[in-house]
């Protein structure tokens, strides 16, 4: 058609405009704000009313990733002379890093994060994997009650996870898998199973099944097919699939909260936990966060173009 | 050297049979459609040889060996599906190649033949592109090279052009049967499209409701239909069925169309040859519409009839005429009968008439 508008569709395009520009900031609002609170001044973090232009700078992860105690006194000039820059910023605020001998000792960030990292990749490959085989079973084969068996997967899901945290936690101390790594792995594949089975079974069916059947013919086992197939198509799917389960096992919050304290902590119930006494220091928190929230943007960035191709846009004629 | 066989083959889907004790023996190189209407079984018919369908009784012989409980790859059987089946993530080449891959061929060799398929396809220059980016037809010769590369002992083809617009199914048609009169491989061809099974094949196997209805040549099914099903099944227009009596009239056969108030003459023999070929439920009398002969002036054995409805055809017209309460439609030059209403002759041609039983549908056999 002719790109000819009535006045009535420019004004309605620029209402749509407008509301997502105001969507769009209200969803970004809280990311700005985390964001900026990372690179500010401790002072300036808590100002009222906020303080949106200064000068930013990065003690605050200085802060994060290193262990620190109050001095007494003021610093020794010589030593506040021969530190490195960023030791600098730590005397500055009046607190001094520790060290064994020479050695710089790090707080406990790096190990949570690395703790989130495992738990998350492990249980997201876990889930999608299991989840696509499943998937595929459902969709390809009949099954004797196939219907009550989906059902009964997806009815895993409707009960919030929560309600069953204590009797979770008293079994997993029970069989000692209560602060572990293997324990929080199982709990998210169990909370994202169900949800990769659904998924990547609506994917599943979207493949036609002429593809396996020709590569059957042509002398491929079903294995084969699945794997040279079946997977390249399934791709977009899993793509997405993954995106998913490893956002809810990277955010997950309340059992990461019971369930581990020390050693297998995963990031979010550690972050809060560095509110400490006295005045919360916030700028720490938020540079905390900040780099937390990274892996999941760097993922998804990473996926973004099997997230948004269509599922399929093969040689089928349907 | 393929010689396939089917002996005794049923399938139930559930309670549902579809396939009923069905036989057919294929010789080599021969082009063999299955035709019939969709849900008549012959496509479950050519996956249970393809071995993607199990059967529930019965032997696939594929050169005299039984392959009912082999898996589909190990039949050495190449399949076009209709759906093309490209894989949208490999390039023609590669899709090509893929039966290849499943073999212990080196590179080398699978590159050659790959080659050597394209060229008789033409499709060379598609060779680097994705399936996606191909038209109907040319996704069509892909398919069809990547069954051809393998050297199979059979191919199977599954209404391979009948997701294609008209015109291009009418090349691919002239295509297909281009490449087995060059390559000359045994093929199980299913079409619910009776022009295409015609055009194609050396024998026609019609299917009804899991039954096999008849085996024959083209001509065979075309001229000599076993059944009422094939007679209004082959052939376009479809062929006239009315109910008739015969009798015998002055030394001639007169064979009454429905209620019609006279006979049409036919030669006398027909009133022995139907005596050897008794209908215990009454006659039927089936005519196709270039049977029927229609002349502006009267003359010997011709009856008076009005034209009713005219459908001009471009090469030729289809006339309802009609007779008694029933509608007899002929074929005639295009424009000879001028209108609705109109006063014209008809006659049916004795050679061109078939016989069957009524409460069986059987041809009677009846030749004049």
């Amino acid at each position: 058609m002719a790109a000819v508008r009535t006045s009535s569709e420019v004004a309605f395009n620029r209402i749509a405009i407008a509301a997502v520009l105001i969507a769009t900031l209200v969803f970004l609002a809280p990311i700005y704000w985390i964001a900026s609170t990372a690179f500010k001044p401790k002072e300036l973090a808590v100002s009222v009313p906020p303080t949106v232009l200064f000068e930013p700078e990065v003690t605050p992860f200085v802060r994060l990733f290193t262990k620190r105690v109050q001095m007494q006194k003021p610093v020794d000039p010589q030593a506040y002379d021969a530190a490195p820059w960023w030791e600098k910023r730590i005397y500055d605020g009046g607190e001094r890093v520790l060290k064994v001998g020479k050695d710089v000792q790090l707080s406990q960030y790096p190990d949570r994060f690395m703790n989130s990292l495992i738990v998350a990749v492990i249980s997201t490959v876990l889930a999608v994997g299991m989840g696509t085989f499943t998937a595929y079973g459902f969709s390809r084969f009949k099954i004797a009650g196939e219907a009550d068996l989906l059902f009964f997967i997806l009815s895993t899901r409707m009960l919030p996870p929560v309600v069953v945290a204590i009797p979770m936690f008293l079994m997993y101390r029970m069989v000692g898998l209560n602060d572990s790594h293997i324990g929080l792995i199982i709990l998210y594949v169990a909370f994202n199973l169900s949800f990769s089975v659904w998924l990547m079974k609506g994917f599943m069916d979207e493949i036609p099944k002429e593809y396996e059947e020709a590569a059957l013919v042509d002398g491929y086992t079903r294995m084969q097919a699945f794997f040279k197939i079946v997977l390249p198509e399934a791709a977009t799917g899993i793509a997405a699939t993954a995106v998913f389960c490893f956002i809810t096992a990277w955010n997950e919050y309340a059992f990461a909260l019971i369930m581990t304290n020390r050693r297998a902590q995963t990031a979010p119930p550690f972050i809060p936990s560095q509110i400490g006494s006295g005045l919360p220091d916030w700028t720490t928190i938020a540079a905390g966060t900040f780099l937390f929230l990274l892996p999941v943007a760097i993922f998804t960035f990473l996926l973004r173009n099997h997230l948004l191709r269509g599922v399929t846009f093969g040689a089928i004629r349907k | 050297m393929t010689q396939i066989e089917l002996r005794g083959i049923e399938k139930f889907f559930g309670a549902v049979q579809v396939i009923h004790n069905l036989d057919l023996a294929i010789t080599d190189n021969e082009f063999i459609v299955l035709l019939g209407q969709s849900g008549c079984g012959k496509t479950t018919t050519l996956r249970a040889i393809a071995g993607l369908e199990t059967i529930d009784k019965g032997d696939i012989l594929i050169d005299g060996k039984a392959v009912q409980h082999l898996k589909a790859a190990d039949r050495d059987i190449a399949m076009v599906f209709q759906s093309f089946s490209l894989y949208p993530h490999m390039t023609v080449f590669e899709n090509v190649a893929f039966p290849l891959r499943a073999t212990r061929m080196s590179s080398g060799e699978v590159d050659k033949s790959v080659r050597e398929v394209a060229r008789v396809l033409r499709i060379t220059d598609l060779l680097d592109k994705r399936p996606s980016a191909l038209s109907g037809g040319d996704m069509q010769r892909v398919a069809i090279g990547r069954a051809l590369v393998r050297r199979p002992k059979a191919m199977l083809m599954d209404e391979p052009i009948g997701a294609l617009d008209a015109k291009l199914r009418e090349e691919m048609r002239a295509e297909i049967k281009r490449l087995h009169v060059k390559q000359g491989s045994t093929t199980i061809y299913v079409t619910h499209d009776q022009i295409e099974a015609m055009s194609l094949a050396d024998r026609i196997v019609i299917m009804h409701e899991g039954f096999i209805q008849q085996v024959g040549t083209p001509d065979d099914v075309y001229s000599h239909p076993a059944n009422l099903f094939v007679a209004q099944f082959v052939g376009s227009p479809v062929m006239n069925i009315a109910e008739a009596s015969v009798a015998d009239q002055a030394g001639a056969a007169s064979v009454t169309v429905g209620d019609a108030p006279a006979g049409f003459e036919f030669p006398r023999q027909l009133l022995s040859k139907l005596n050897g070929h008794a209908a215990n439920g009454g006659l039927t009398l089936g005519i196709r519409p270039e049977g029927v002969l229609v002349r502006h002036d009267a003359a010997p054995g011709y009856m008076p009839v009005e034209a009713s409805i005219i459908e001009p055809l471009g090469s030729f017209d289809i006339v309802d005429l009609k007779i008694g309460s029933k509608m007899l439609r002929a074929r005639t030059k295009a424009g000879y009968v001028s209108g609705p209403g109109e006063k014209v002759h008809v006659r049916i041609d004795p050679e061109q008439a078939h016989f069957f039983d009524t409460a069986s549908g059987k041809s009677l056999g009846v030749r004049l």
